[in-house]
């Protein structure tokens, strides 16, 4: 089966709408069909990644901890527009530190996190297939 | 709707409440599917749960197979041994004798 690049384009915070989760289980289905996939966090979507989420008060599932996850998918794309963390005071270490395994590496961990300028985010942008937004 | 042991189950036998789940409710699933758990089955069952409570989901059967190989050894993480325990796929049968939800993706 012929690879496409897919790139999910994630928006919106966590738990305000449906879209985060929407989003996160659609990138899980696509991973089973071996495409090749990346994510973006930009606007409010960065707060999706932010470390230390709880969701006891809301009642909702805490489907933060999937992203963990995403490494054994071979998901290993994440990239985060630097320019949305600064208008929310927030850095790369308010992050959950996601990781992958890398296979080529004699399995070493790596960061599967790369922050980016909104041009550089653009250029990847372009290199895409297929982008979805959510 | 359909119930096994007094637990609501949907129409392919998922449990509707991810939190009814028991031992009990584990035996008797397998048993209408044919299989007589053993140790071994006990062993993945036990660790789709803790993967599901780790990362709120049930794990595809590549990732699965792949996380099995690491935590018990290659000789368990494996398709082979995974479906000879799960005949109907280690995802799908597996996960729905552990309690948790049909794998995302799989179809």
């Amino acid at each position: 089966m012929a690879t496409k690049k897919f790139m999910y384009l994630n928006r919106r915070s966590s738990f305000g709408t449906v879209y985060a989760i929407e989003s996160l289980e659609v990138v899980l289905i696509a991973a089973a069909f071996e495409q090749d996939v990346s994510l973006a966090f930009i606007d409010d979507g960065v707060y999706q990644i932010v470390e230390g989420q709880n969701t006891d008060g809301i009642g909702m599932k805490n489907f933060s901890k999937t992203f963990h996850a995403l490494g054994d998918y071979d998901i290993n794309k994440l990239y985060v527009s630097k320019e949305s963390l600064e208008e929310r005071g927030l850095s790369e270490s308010d992050l959950m530190p996601l990781v992958y395994e890398d296979e080529d590496d004699d399995w070493a961990e790596k960061t599967s996190i790369k922050v980016v300028t909104n041009d550089e985010l653009k250029a990847i942008m372009s290199e895409q297939d297929v982008c979805l937004s959510f | 709707m359909a119930q096994i042991c007094g637990a609501e189950v949907d129409e392919e036998g998922f449990l509707v409440d991810l939190k009814d789940w028991n031992k009990e409710i584990c035996i008797q699933m397998a048993k209408d599917d044919d299989v007589e758990l053993t140790e071994e089955h006990w062993g993945v069952i036990d660790f789709l749960r803790d993967y599901f409570e780790e990362y709120q989901i049930a794990p595809a059967v590549r990732v699965l197979t792949k996380a099995i190989a690491k935590k018990m050894g290659k000789d368990k993480g494996n398709s082979k041994y995974l479906y000879s325990l799960f005949p109907y796929g280690p995802g799908k049968q597996g996960c729905r004798f552990a309690g948790l939800p049909k794998p995302t993706g799989c179809i």
